[in-house]
């Protein structure tokens, strides 16, 4: 795409609907900090020397006077400006991060304040209006940070910081605290996936290192969701929120607290409604069965949860919510499950006579599932009835012949589980069936 | 659940079953119990019939207390539910006993589903109208109270909406606790909370006493404006149109512009948008004297501001900007603190920078009057004429009459029409089909002579066009143009060479000729039609080619009803009735189609 020449601006935009493709063709899709104004006026920062050229008693002072300078930011969306000066910033963030590594002792008092803000001046920023309403992340590619080639060092630079076996939270929370953990909760929702991944794991290391922000970041996590899913319906970083949440979750201690449950059922059922689903579906539901690994007892709510938000009309979705379910199950206990069952199996029952085959498809490979085998074999009297009539007028009615053949197999096995009701229940169907006949 | 109530606990098992008037209602009712969300659906929306049926009373004690009871069901239905409750007042008594609607609405603003929440806030609005003050602070203020303390968060965004209703009524105590529960609303640790409540604070405002309105909402603006999400700060920008209407001129300047700078000059873009957004409301509120002090230099950042979504808002509002302005010293204004900046965005790197600048610009012209914009603002209007983005030159064609009235048509032809005709030549096809579109009103503008000289050419041009969708829109230009221009028009100028098409070897060209005789013949009436159109149409149902004939066919049903009986009689039924023995099937059903619709038969 960078190749793209800077073609006769024609007038095929006129067209519409390809303007997207315009756009992007014309412009290398980067963005940098809303925030950034270019001054015009070229940036001067005056060289250091080396932290290793000096004598060890002066790199502290040294180090502090880098950090500084590091808070000048440099206007990316120019790529001809300030060149010498982004190049000895870029090379004095390297320095910085080999040094935070591999030097003792470094970490003094004094360093905290100034790491936080050469930190926040870096990553915090307002993020610039997204590129189009209909952006989707699954056809178009993302909008990457211009600036990334600092960023990614001072990213790179703040892990080391706070994974350092020198680094003590009792002093850095003075200065990471409630206001620095919502901008960087914020970040979450930038578009370039690169600065996402190390937001993830910075936000983990904070959450691991601060208990005192632990219920913080769980409630504003909470926020971003509720207003992702009743408000905006957008917000980028939901996958990696997810998946640190999964770790979280991991580690609740027993009994789980109201406050958890509520999560699970007022956040992380809702989020199943969201268009976008596709995006963080397998995040999501690693939490729900999460949750249920720690409570079995949140077994219920969850599946009448799902089931209220089946999707009606997106198969997509419906194959997504089958497989999720089908997660559930392995995990189920029986006393559970025969809580659920019947309108669990209703639900199914309507997925398995879905004209559209990979729904009936992703609903009928359950029965391949040993362990669901066995509960269906258990209540085998409750789930028969349910099943048997979306089966038996399938068998005979589905235009996708390997649905028909799936479905022969299950009226196979339950023939085998219980043949007597098998029996009784062919007989009624036929009999209902010559009935609608006779009228 | 779906059924959650057994069997026996709804209304219409007291006594549906014995009493045979009540059967249709007992339907009705068991369906809302039904498994199938539709048929809840259904028999939601019937929900006044069934209260008609089972009288104010029983309403009152059975069906309310079965509904609150049921309200746990798919949004949907409770979208339904909370809609029919706004209306029921009369259907539980009148006003005596409208607060027996509160419980199941009250849980209704409590769901997660935010169209039913809001819907249940706009029917509880509506219901504390038809409240006694009495049962207004009995009733009607204790669930708002209740509302704002509840634990999870929809139940504190619903209380947002409902202050103002309820608070011109309320006695002054009461109007009291209203505040205090509004002001803890505002900052509430919840962002949704107080984004609903950012968002009510204006509605809020109009209904204080201005004391209050100084001590209270003031400082509940200020913070708001400067709450720590983005999103709160720019529901701040609209509540300072309100609030900023009812102070004086001196408390505004005390109170509500530090904050209002601010806003405009906020780090995150979406408030700068919100405030370019709302920038003539905000005029008109602060009045001219703070306008010409702090917002004009305001609207000149937003105008260069960094972010193309913040510069097309703010040029989007700058003809009513400048229309707003006091006449006095207006054009002055304009002229050195606007125009510059306009002059930058013609060429901002931005489309949609540009094609916002170009919806309003010509409107200037009337401002500014006609030595200015032949001076300043025609060479913008040329240079967006000229950009490369069709969007842009198409919003400046379509608003030239503005500058038709101001400048004359002379002017305006010399320098705008070598522009015109080449965006109608384009190679693009959506680009001439969008300037065809504007023609009529060109020709509206510019006159016949002027038309016929520079613009017919073009006209008759793309008839011959490769692309059928620019053929079919020059037809029905041929037709508007007539509309306009008259039969007489017609006749010497577009008719005669529309007919010479039908001898064109191209099949596709004779069939244009038909097409306009399909469009032009009603407009040019009886006499053209016949004595020139008739003829030429007859004599090409011997074409060889079976869609002109079959087209042949089409048109004179077509034109057959604008024709005398002696021309019908004697020279197209005989043409129809060879064409209906044509060997072309599609031929011989449009002709017999033609025949039967004419009554030839």
């Amino acid at each position: 795409m960078s190749s793209a020449p800077s073609t006769p601006p024609s007038v095929d935009k006129v067209d519409g609907f390809s303007r997207k493709s315009v756009r992007k063709a014309r412009q290398k899709r980067s963005q940098s900090s809303s925030q950034f104004r270019s001054q015009g006026k070229p940036i001067e920062l005056t060289p250091l020397p080396l932290l290793k050229d000096v004598p060890s008693s002066e790199q502290p002072e040294l180090f502090l006077k880098k950090l500084q300078q590091c808070c000048v930011i440099f206007d990316f969306m120019d790529t001809l400006s300030d060149l010498k000066m982004k190049e000895y910033k870029r090379s004095t963030l390297n320095e910085l991060v080999d040094y935070i590594t591999i030097s003792r002792g470094c970490l003094t008092e004094q360093t905290y304040p100034e790491v936080v803000r050469m930190v926040s001046c870096n990553i915090f920023r307002t993020l610039p209006p997204s590129d189009s309403n209909e952006f989707d992340p699954e056809e178009d590619e993302p909008t990457l940070e211009a600036s990334w080639p600092h960023l990614q060092l001072v990213y790179e630079f703040f892990i080391r910081f706070l994974e350092s076996q020198e680094f003590q939270p009792s002093i850095a929370k003075k200065y990471i605290d409630q206001k620095f953990v919502l901008q960087l909760l914020e970040l979450f929702d930038s578009e370039d996936p690169r600065e996402r991944d190390y937001l993830k794991t910075v936000l983990h290391r904070i959450y691991g290192k601060f208990l005192g922000l632990r219920a913080f970041i769980r409630k504003q996590i909470n926020n971003i969701f509720l207003r992702f899913v009743y408000e905006t319906e957008h917000f980028n970083g939901v996958a990696e929120l997810l998946e640190i949440l999964g770790s979280i979750i991991n580690g609740f201690a027993l009994p789980l607290k109201a406050e958890h449950k509520q999560f699970l059922v007022k956040v992380l059922i809702p989020l199943h409604t969201v268009r976008s689903l596709s995006l963080f579906h397998a995040q999501l539901a690693y939490c729900i069965v999460q949750f249920l690994e720690k409570d079995p007892s949140l077994t219920e709510p969850v599946i009448r949860g799902l089931m209220k938000f089946w999707p009606k009309t997106c198969s997509q979705k419906e194959v997504m919510f089958l497989g999720e379910l089908e997660e559930i199950l392995d995990v189920i206990e029986p006393s559970q499950f025969v809580k659920i069952q019947e309108p669990l199996f209703k639900q199914i029952a309507k997925c398995v006579s879905s004209p559209h085959f990979q729904v009936a498809e992703r609903a009928l490979y359950y029965w391949n599932n040993e362990y669901i085998m066995s509960l269906i074999e258990e209540n085998s009297n409750v789930i028969l009835p349910i099943m048997f009539s979306s089966l038996y007028r399938i068998s005979k009615e589905h235009w996708n012949p390997a649905i028909v053949a799936l479905v022969y197999n299950v009226l196979k096995a339950f023939m085998e589980m219980n043949s007597t009701m098998f029996d009784e229940l062919t007989a009624t169907y036929k009999s209902d069936r010559q009935r609608i006949w006779l009228y | 659940m779906a059924g959650a109530a057994g069997p026996g606990t709804g209304p219409g098992a007291a006594r549906g079953d014995g009493d045979d008037s009540l059967y249709p209602i007992a339907v009705l009712i068991d369906e809302l119990r039904n498994e199938d969300v539709q048929l809840r659906l259904n028999s939601i929306k019937k929900l006044s019939t069934i209260a008609l049926a089972l009288g104010v009373e029983r309403t009152r004690t059975e069906l309310l207390p079965f509904l609150t009871d049921t309200i746990y069901d798919e949004d949907e239905v409770l979208l339904a539910l909370a809609e029919q409750l706004g209306n029921f007042t009369g259907l539980v008594g009148g006003p005596d006993f409208a607060h027996c609607l509160l419980p199941p609405l009250e849980s209704l603003a409590t769901v997660e589903e935010t169209v039913v929440r809001d819907k249940a806030v706009e029917s509880l609005r509506q219901i504390s109208q038809e409240h006694t003050p009495v049962a207004l602070e009995a009733h009607f203020v204790p669930l708002v109270k209740r509302l704002a303390s509840g634990d999870w968060f929809t139940s504190r965004t619903s209380a947002c909406g409902l202050f103002s209703v309820c608070y011109p009524r309320a006695s002054n105590a009461v109007k009291a606790e209203i505040r205090q529960h509004f002001r803890s609303l505002c900052s509430d640790d919840t962002p949704m909370v107080r984004r609903a409540a950012a968002s009510k604070l204006g509605e809020f405002a109009k209904v204080l006493e201005l004391d209050s309105v100084k001590s209270e909402i003031v400082p509940l603006f200020t913070n708001l404006a400067s709450d720590e999400q983005d999103s709160v700060r720019l529901l701040a920008v609209e509540a300072c149109v309100s609030i900023a209407q009812l102070l004086s001129q001196d408390d505004l300047e005390a109170l509500v512009m530090p904050t209002l700078r601010q806003a405009a000059e906020d780090k995150s873009w979406r408030v700068r948008y919100m405030v370019a957004d709302k920038f003539s409301e905000l005029q008109k509120a602060v009045g001219p004297k703070i306008t010409l002090n702090d917002l004009i230099p305001a609207f000149q950042n937003l105008l260069k501001d960094c972010e193309a979504e913040v510069r097309a808002a703010a040029a989007h509002k700058v003809k009513e900007l400048c229309e707003n302005l006091p006449t006095e010293g207006r054009e002055t204004i304009i002229m050195n603190q606007i125009l510059p900046f306009i002059k930058e965005l013609v060429s901002d790197t931005n489309q949609h920078v540009k094609s916002a600048l170009a919806s309003v610009i010509m409107g200037l012209s009337t401002i500014l009057g006609k030595e200015n914009t032949i001076e300043h603002l025609l060479p913008l209007f040329l240079a967006q004429l000229k950009d490369e983005c069709p969007e842009v030159r198409l919003n400046i064609i379509s608003n030239l009459d503005c500058v038709n009235e101001v400048i004359g048509i002379r002017q305006l032809s010399q320098s705008l029409l070598p522009a015109i005709v080449e965006l109608a030549e384009d190679a693009k096809w959506r680009v001439r089909l969008a300037i065809i579109e504007y023609m009529p009103l060109l020709a509206g503008q510019l006159g016949v002579e002027f038309f016929d000289e520079k613009l017919n050419s073009l006209c008759m041009a793309w008839l011959v066009d490769h692309v059928y969708a620019i053929r079919e829109a020059a037809t029905s230009n041929l037709m508007k143009l007539v509309q306009k221009f008259g039969t007489e028009w017609a006749q010497n100028t577009i008719v005669p060479k529309v007919l010479v098409m039908a001898n064109d070897p191209n099949y596709l060209h004779r069939m244009t000729t038909l097409f306009c005789i399909n469009a032009l013949s009603e407009a040019c009436g009886q006499e053209i039609t016949t004595k020139q159109m008739l003829p030429i149409v007859l004599k090409m149902a011997g074409d060889q080619v079976a869609n002109v004939r079959f087209n042949v066919a089409k048109s004179l049903q077509k034109i057959g009803p604008i024709l005398d009986t002696d021309a019908l009689q004697e020279e197209v039924k005989p043409v129809l009735q060879k064409l209906g023995q044509d060997e072309d099937m599609d031929v011989k059903y449009f002709a017999q189609e033609a025949i039967s619709v004419l009554a030839l038969a």
